[in-house]
This record gives structure tokens, sequence and C-alpha cells, in this order.
């Protein structure tokens, strides 16, 4: 019993040491050579077609039409609603048609899980920040955007003019948003903000006031007050100091990537892009801007 | 002994290297086990966990209390008390059978959006009455297992001397119940810990919260790691201590009975 042990020790043995060479000679293919952004060529999860991942539910703006089962609240597959546009813009000009474009459930959380993704592409109003890029490939932006206060009218809050008067106050933001960021950084409240792993979350507890003011984007403030939270009403915008905009995700050192900035560059030249934001977005240019 | 240890070392030696040479072991090391990420996210979680152990040790300290009192209730006997023994185990029935994220999410949520006039609005108070409400259903089982373990003769006994059935319940049965429940109850006790990072869920910043905001600040998945590191650092002792309890009041019992 004892020699079978040994034995098998000395075999671990000789295997880590094997082992400790190898490794190491893998991440210096696709660099190289220039990506061709033909249909054919493109790297994909499903051939023959554009699998993009959102969160479910999809809320208004960014998603548009009725809800459609599995989806919630909005139907991503109707093309209606910002980022559903954008999305089929993008897959346009990849050669893809309508019918070629998949939508899936991707949970925030696991849009940047290691190992590979089940996604082409995941758009989901994820901000673009250095940090987030060393694990996933973001694509160029195809919206900047400012963060928002909502607030419930008549409450104390509701009279503060700047920035600097809302320190007081209890506030909340919507977990994996740079609106968390922003209230630490910017705001530096006295009293520790909530965070909510839902906007359904976030919601309630405006209404509850067990929260004074809710930070959430621009757009998404727009949807908050109209559709969400009655007697509620956007506080005021905030103006990015970093020039925040939205990425699509992407596997990291995806050849993708490369073919989806270019679509979107394209998108931005012929005027697509800023057609689809004055349809789906046109109602967030008026909020007052707070400094 | 010898045999132990070295099967040990061989069978953790080829675990070790059947992760470390998966093909996708770099991405996940560099994702959970990234150090720069773990220090940078360390302290804040750990300010953060501060407000769990708050939880569980105001909760814990309520729960001993209305679990005893449920179990006792549940362990009267006679046709009067009926109405009493039906509601606790109503109670003990309906709290143990819902999961504790929803009972945390009905008050949590629930109970502000009422807007009484001076019900609290604080998600930590909340959090902790839905944490007492869910364990004080779980641990009063452990003290009815402790009062039924008791022998009857031990309350035939006191009860021959003169002594009424709650007489006999807080000087005789009640004693031995609760000793011979120490184990179970820190088990029920290591559960609320663990548990109370379900109250994030209402926007308490507590540790699982904390380190849910730096992975998603940096898309890096470290920060659970150091939450998890802080859960245990708390669990494991107080594990090792219930087994010296036990071990102790074996011992004891042991020599009593020998003398």
């Amino acid at each position: 019993m004892r020699r079978l042990v040994l034995l098998l020790l000395a075999a671990v043995l000789a295997l880590a040491a094997s082992g400790c060479g190898g490794g190491g000679d893998s991440s210096t293919e696709g660099e190289a050579q220039g990506t061709s952004c033909t249909k054919g060529d493109l790297n994909l999860v499903n051939a023959g077609q554009f699998t993009v991942g959102t969160d479910n539910p999809a809320y208004p703006p960014w998603f548009g039409g009725d809800e459609k089962s599995p989806w919630k609240v909005s139907d991503p597959t109707s093309g209606k609603g910002f980022e559903s546009a954008v999305a089929y813009a993008v897959a346009k000009k990849l050669g893809f048609n309508k019918s070629e474009v998949n939508w899936i459930r991707v949970p925030f959380n696991t849009a940047f899980a290691p190992g590979p993704k089940k996604f082409d592409v995941d758009i989901n109003q994820i901000s673009f920040k250095p940090v987030r890029a060393k694990a996933v490939d973001f694509s160029n932006s195809y919206y900047d955007v400012n963060q928002a206060m909502v607030v419930l009218k008549g409450t104390p809050i509701a009279r503060a003019e700047g920035i600097d008067q809302l320190k007081p106050y209890k506030l909340g933001a919507q977990l994996g948003t740079t609106s968390y960021d922003f209230i630490q950084h910017r705001i530096k409240p006295s009293k520790q903000p909530a965070v909510f792993d839902t906007n359904d979350a976030a919601v309630q507890a405006l209404k509850n006031k067990q929260i004074d003011g809710l930070v959430v984007d621009l757009p998404t403030a727009f949807y908050v007050t109209a559709a969400q939270v009655e007697n509620s009403r956007i506080l005021g915008q905030f103006q990015s100091t970093t020039k925040e905009h939205f990425g699509m995700v992407l596997e990291k050192g995806n050849s993708l990537t490369t073919c989806v900035n270019s679509a979107l560059a394209q998108l931005r030249t012929d005027g697509t892009l800023q057609n689809i934001q004055d349809q789906w977005l046109s109602k967030v240019a008026g909020a007052p801007v707070l400094h | 002994m010898l045999i132990a240890m070295a099967s040990t070392v061989v069978f953790f030696t080829l675990l070790f290297l059947l992760i470390t040479n998966a093909p996708g072991w770099p991405e996940v090391k560099a994702t959970f086990f990234n150090w720069d990420a773990f220090k940078d996210s360390f302290p804040e979680v750990a300010r953060a966990f501060l407000l769990n152990v708050k939880m569980f040790c105001i909760a814990e300290v309520f729960i001993l209390i209305f679990a005893l009192m449920l179990a006792v209730v549940r362990s009267l006997r006679g046709p009067v008390f009926f109405p009493l023994r039906a509601l606790g185990i109503a109670y003990a029935d309906f709290f143990r059978g819902v999961p504790t994220i929803l009972v945390i999410a009905l008050l949590g949520f629930g109970a502000p959006a009422l807007q009484l006039q001076g019900i609290p609005l604080s998600t930590t108070f909340w959090g902790i009455v839905a944490l007492v409400l869910v364990y004080t259903a779980y641990v009063s089982e452990v003290y009815r297992a402790g009062i039924e373990s008791v022998h009857p003769s031990q309350d035939a006994a006191a009860r021959s001397l003169g002594l009424t059935h709650l007489q006999s319940l807080r000087t005789v049965v009640l004693p031995q119940a609760v000793r011979r429940v120490i184990p179970p109850l820190l088990n029920d006790f290591i559960g609320l810990q663990k548990d109370t990072a379900l109250v994030g869920f209402l926007g308490a910043v507590e540790a699982f919260k904390q380190s849910q905001i730096d992975a998603a600040a940096t898309f890096n998945y470290t920060p659970f790691v150091a939450a998890a590191v802080l859960f245990v650092s708390l669990t494991i002792p107080l594990a090792r201590f219930t087994d010296w309890l036990v071990e102790r009041d074996r011992r004891s019992r042991q020599a009593t009975g020998a003398r």
C-alpha cells in the first residue's frame, strides 16, 4: 500500500515538472492579419446569425414595441427603441437581414463572466471604463450619456438647485451603473447611498421614499418619470466630465470588434445613428443642467 | 498517518494541477484571483461587512428569545391551548416554507409602501425584521427537538414533586433541552450570518452588495472572493468553537456519569 502511494507521489511530481514548462503560447493569433469584415469571415457564436444579448426586462426608450414573450416590458426583436434600432442597423451594415439577428437574454452580471460568450455583442447601456476593457472588448460609442436625478415632486430634495445641495440626502442607483460612481465621486453624499439589483427595486424604493433621489442615465430618467413613478420629475441632468459613453460588449480579443466599430463609424458618417437617436431619444434634450 | 498524509498530498496536487492546467485557468485566475483587485476592494468590502455583523448580532438576540417562546407555546399540552399551538405550527410552516429573499423583499419594500405614519423606512430595520421572522421559525424547531429529547420521566418526576407544568419546564426540561441543542443553534447562527447578505436586495450596501458594486465597476469577480474570505473568517472559528463546546459537554457528562 505504502509503495503504491509513493509511486503515485512520484508520478505527480513528474507531471508537475513537465506541466510547469508548458503554457504561455496562446495569445498571438488573429492580431497580425487584417480582419476581413465580409459576412462569411466574421467570428460568430452561431454561424450565419448575429447573436445580440441584452437584459430582460427590456426597458424603453432603449427598447420599444409591445411586450412579447419571453421579453418583458418591451420587445428587442421589434427593431423599435434606441438600442434595438442600433443593433439592427449594425447587423445590416455587417450583411445580416432582420431574420438573421437573434436576441438572447444576458443579465448584466454575466456579460463580463470569463470564458466563451453566448453572444456576439451585448447591448445593454453599458458604460465604457478603461478597467472594464481589461476583461472584455468594448465597441466605440453608440451613445454619449449624461446622468440625471429623479425625485418626487414636493419633497425637500426637489428644491435643490445645485450638486452641493444634494449632499444631505439618501440617494440611490442601480447596480453596475456609473450612476453609483457619480454619486460617490461627484455628489459625495453624507449618507451611504442605496444600490439596487434591478430598475424595479430602485423605482420601488423611490416610490416608498426609502431614497430621496434616484440617479440614472438621462434617457432612463425620462422613462422613470413618464411611466414608472407617478408624481416624480427630473431634477436635472449632470454634464459628464469624462465623456461617458455606452459601448457594446464583446468577448475580449474578438476580431468582430473591429468590424462592429467600422459599421458604427459608417452609421455615424451617413447620419443613420443620429436619425435613430432623433427618433427614439428625441425627448431627452430638455432637462435642465445641474452644476 | 503517513499514508493519510501522502494520499492527501497526492490528491490535492492532482486537483491543483488539473485546475491550473485547464485551458481557461489564466482567464479565471485574472478574473477571480487578481491580487491587485483584491487589495483594492478588500477594505471597502470589510467596511460593508460591519453592517452584516451588526445585522446578525441584533437579529440573533431576538431570534433566540422569540424562538424559545414559540417552542414553549408549541409544547403546551391540553385542548385549551389548541389555538396557540395551531398558530405556532402555522407560523413555523409558513416562514420555513417561504424563501428568505422573498420575505425580505415583501417586508422591505411592502411595509414602507403602506405609507403609514411612523412606520420605519430603513432597509436595515426591515432586513433584520425579516431575518428574525424566518430564523425564529427554524430555531423554534431546534428548541422543540431539544424539549422533546428530554425524557418524559424527567417532567413526571418534577410534577410529582409538586411543580406546575411551567415550573417543570423552566427548571427541569429547558436547562437540559437548551444544552443539548447548542450545536444546532450555532449551526443556524452561521446560516443567519450568511443570509444577512440577502438584505442587500433592498439596497443596503453590505459586504456582498459592496463586492457586487466593485465587481460591476471593474468587470472582475475578485471582490466576491474578498467577501467570501470575510464571511468564512467568522463562520469557521464559530464552527470549531461549536465542536469544542460539544466535546466539552460530552466529557463533562461522561465524568458526571462515572462519579
